[in-house]
């Protein structure tokens, strides 16, 4: 039930996490105050403003907006604060209006942290006041309520802080006046866009995640990761205006150079800086027209997109999708068909008539058939539909772009280093068990918003070909490398840097490929003191990069700074591990997707069991990836456990040899 | 169409339909008296039961759009109705080749998730269109609507190889599929 509260009046707030929300039609500046008992503020660091907009339990916004959304969490308050005045004022300067008599009447909203309203306040009566203090929460015996106060200033912020009692009152008036003409300054321009910028961020809330909430059931399966569905293509026919071109990459080299805008007075261009047409892309293959009673053939890039690769990626999907529905279809009419058989025979065992003569034995009968029918009858649906996806994967395995192939398809021997990073990565391949022999191209959105985990502990649900824990190492590290490999050659030269550690050396020989070919930086670091050293370097990379972007100002990067993504290689985790470093590890799994900063475990987690619960979370936050076929990846749809199968180079090609190579000269001639 | 009235969904030249779409579409009734604007939103939604041998297996409604084998597709909640005048406010599509083999019924049903009854709704009906052409097979109005929330529309139910759409239109109470169970089993 929303209060809707009058000047003066006060309502009881049963929670203590809040968000304040104000409108006002035109941008004003909000502020909060601190209060003790008394309700004296004790000095400039009890005020949030937009020079200092956070304070424990409280934020304000940086800027005059016409809408404000404030967080607040009167839990985190020191215990001293017994008031918190929400404050209002209009933004100095030229044009804007002087008084809050020329706006129509501001509007506050206490809400819950769910959006639910639990009381507003419409602050009516306003005149000549620039300033004025909107709504107080207080303590009341133990308790938080709010009240609306809605008491102007004519004399502006600097009246309403003194007559708060704040003895520096004129000058943080000032102060917050500067800041909030920075911020308009600063609100000018488009901030520069940085090396993490557009499409990978955007696409996080779809990212591959446990708690996918993409289906009804995205949670049920506990043990399985879910495979997120459409990245951020969630609506590819969506306004041309919004719709970058697919494949055109979001970490380019000049991507932290400050955007060169119009000179005051030049005219401004308004075309996309790095859109070179803006014509729409062309329509995709559309399949011929079928013969009468056929279904149509399949056609590659047979689904919406603004070029192939989208197109593409979004067909593979839908594949996915299919299978997973269809093979639920047939699974649920499996099921109903053995229930109902087996109701049926439980009647014909508790009639005593089905005892004499061959009663009995023709009802059984009967219940039998009637279930092979069905069964049968789902066996067809099932046949028909994977005939038409076979067919259809027939045509787009090769038509896939290098990233998206497997590693015998012949793009790959075609291989040129590309100029732009690809919108997706190929990470395997995803089959049921009724599906065999149809496979589906496991894809992923770079930039991986996720770390991998290639799991080399003990292969859980597979019938045990491979038991052998060294083989078992020597597999993960061996599909590890194919994956390294393949990230680095989709990638633009010099725009993806991999670090390897191998604390024990024991990951050598399936990473000679990596370290002969010369595409890494730097050999794999060795010793605890190796992984320290390259711990730290990233660690700091993404503290540099997390700051300016805060500060919104990615282009005070040091010169020189590498903006290409970056890979951090972990074998035979915690192996040359301190406490440390493991701190550094989580920090940087955490925090480095964000920055381009993106991790890859090859371990056993057994063997990380000494840290107990403690890195459960590293794990779930990592997207795990088998190197021999296990079903343990479940689709965002039903739910299903899919096999997954690495991608893999076959036996004997060096197809990953020439790849490297060529990834390699690029780079030299890159630096 | 009538209450009761049972069309077959076989096409006159032999085919059969392929896929339907159950649409939805409504306007909130303007008050009487003054501040005759302040028509109140009114949110109707649509659901669809998959039934097998009379026991419900799947549903498809505003926070299910899609029936696990994916044959069952609601385009999603419309929580005002009235956008397109005339139009769909709330659609379920039905891919009638790709429900699974056991699946004999499906039931489509509508009900006042805001708790107005039908009294209050205006232009409110139910039709039946061929997905492949958009030709409109049965149109069901809610007109007159009595003292009730919810509205078992029709059903779409198996017969030999092809499928069947009987036109129900038994009113009954509830905020959501789930009580209207009790009311949709009789008709099965």
């Amino acid at each position: 039930m929303v209060a809707e509260l009058v000047r003066g009046q006060n309502h009881p707030l049963s929670q203590v996490r809040l968000e304040i929300r104000v409108s006002a039609g035109r941008p004003v500046v909000a502020a909060a105050t601190l209060g003790d008992e008394s309700g004296r503020i004790h000095g400039v660091e009890w005020v949030a403003h937009p020079g200092a907009p956070t304070l424990p339990g409280l934020e304000v916004s940086r800027q005059a907006a016409a809408d404000h959304r404030l967080a607040v969490d009167l839990d985190a308050m020191p215990a001293t604060v017994h008031r918190v005045d929400v404050l209002l004022a209009l933004p100095p300067g030229a044009g804007g209006p002087v008084s809050f008599g020329s706006l129509s009447a501001p509007f506050v909203a206490v809400t819950g942290l769910d959006g639910v309203e639990v009381a507003s306040y419409t602050i009516t009566g306003l005149d000549a006041e620039s300033a004025v203090v909107a709504l107080e929460l207080y303590r009341r015996q133990g308790a938080w309520k709010v009240r609306a106060v809605g008491q102007g200033y004519a004399g502006g912020l600097a009246a309403l802080l003194t007559d708060q009692g704040l003895p520096q009152a004129r000058q943080l008036a000032a102060a917050i006046d500067d800041a909030v003409a920075q911020g308009l300054a600063r609100s000018v321009p488009a901030p520069p866009r940085t090396a993490d910028g557009d499409r990978s961020r955007q696409a996080a809330a779809s990212a591959l995640g446990p708690d996918q909430s993409g289906s009804p059931h995205g949670a049920q399966q506990g043990g399985h990761s879910a495979v997120g569905p459409y990245g951020a293509v969630q609506n590819p026919q969506g306004s041309p205006g919004q719709g970058r071109p697919a494949g055109s990459p979001s970490a380019d080299p000049d991507a932290t150079q400050p955007t060169p805008t119009a000179s005051p007075g030049a005219p401004i261009d308004y075309s996309h800086p790095r859109r070179q047409n803006a014509a729409p892309p062309p329509p995709p293959p559309s399949a011929p027209p079928a013969p009468p009673g056929q279904p149509a053939r399949p056609v590659a890039g047979d689904a919406t997109g603004w070029s192939m690769e989208e197109r593409l990626y979004n067909q593979v999907w839908g594949m996915f999708e299919d299978l997973a529905r269809t093979t639920a279809a047939y699974r649920s009419a499996v099921d109903f068909a053995d229930a109902r058989m087996e109701k049926e025979l439980d009647q014909v065992l508790s009639d005593p008539r089905s005892r004499i003569g061959g009663q009995g034995d023709a009802a059984r009968e009967a219940a039998q058939s009637k279930r092979m029918q069905l069964v049968d009858q789902a066996r067809e649906a099932l046949e028909r539909d994977l005939v038409q996806l076979g067919a259809e994967a027939d045509v787009v395995e090769p038509a896939l772009p290098a990233a998206f192939a497997r590693w015998d398809n012949p793009v790959w021997h075609a291989y040129r280093v590309p100029m732009e990073m690809p919108m997706a990565l190929r990470l395997g391949d995803l089959h049921l068990p009724e599906s065999d022999p149809l496979r589906i191209p496991m894809l992923v959105r770079l930039p991986l918003e996720r770390g991998l985990w290639i799991d080399s502990g003990r292969p859980g649900s597979f019938d045990g070909a491979i038991v052998d824990s060294h083989e078992v190492r020597r597999l993960a590290m061996e599909s590890a490398v194919a994956h390294i490999a393949r990230l680095l050659a989709v990638h633009p030269a010099g725009e993806f840097t991999v670090h390897v550690v191998d604390p024990a050396g024991s990951g050598a020989r399936e990473l000679a490929p990596l370290v002969q070919s010369g595409v890494l930086t730097a050999p794999p670091a060795a010793g605890a003191a190796g992984v320290a050293a390259v711990l730290g370097q990233l660690t700091e990379r993404v503290d540099l990069v997390q700051m300016a972007v805060r500060a919104g100002a990615a282009d005070s990067l040091p010169p020189g700074f590498d903006t290409s993504q970056q890979l951090l290689v972990v074998n035979d985790f915690p192996h040359g591990f301190d406490d440390r470093a493991v701190t550094r590890l989580r920090y940087l799994a955490d925090e480095g997707p964000a920055v381009g900063v993106h991790l890859m475990m090859v371990a056993d987690r057994e063997d990380a069991g000494d840290y107990g619960p403690l890195l459960d979370p590293l794990w779930r936050g990592l997207l795990r990836l088998t190197p021999v076929a296990e079903d343990h990846l479940a689709d965002p749809w039903v739910g299903h456990a899919w096999t997954y199968e690495p991608a893999m180079v076959p036996p004997g090609s060096q197809v990953l040899q020439q790849v490297l190579a060529q990834v390699a000269r690029a780079r030299t001639k890159h630096s | 169409m009538t209450k009761g009235q049972a069309i077959s969904l076989q096409k006159n030249d032999g085919g059969s339909l392929t896929a339907v779409r159950m649409g939805l579409g409504w306007q909130a009734a303007p008050r009487r008296g003054l501040f005759g604007s302040r028509t109140r939103e009114i949110d109707l939604d649509a659901s669809a039961v998959l039934f097998a041998d009379k026991q419900p297996v799947d549903v498809v409604f505003f926070r299910h759009l899609v029936s696990d084998d994916g044959s069952v597709r609601h385009t999603g909640d419309n929580l005002v109705g009235g956008v397109g005048q005339g139009g769909d406010d709330e659609a379920i599509l039905v891919d009638l080749a790709r429900v699974p083999v056991h699946i004999d019924q499906i039931v489509f049903t509508v009900n006042s998730f805001t708790g107005q009854t039908f009294q209050e709704v205006q232009n409110a009906f139910c039709r039946l269109v061929d997905e492949t052409n958009g030709q409109e097979l049965a149109r069901y109005t809610l007109a007159g609507g009595g003292a009730y929330t919810a509205q078992i529309m029709a059903k779409v139910h198996r017969v030999g190889g092809g499928w069947n759409m009987t036109a129900l239109g038994t009113p009954a109470n509830g905020r959501t599929f789930q009580d209207l169970m009790p009311a949709i089993l009789p008709a099965l």
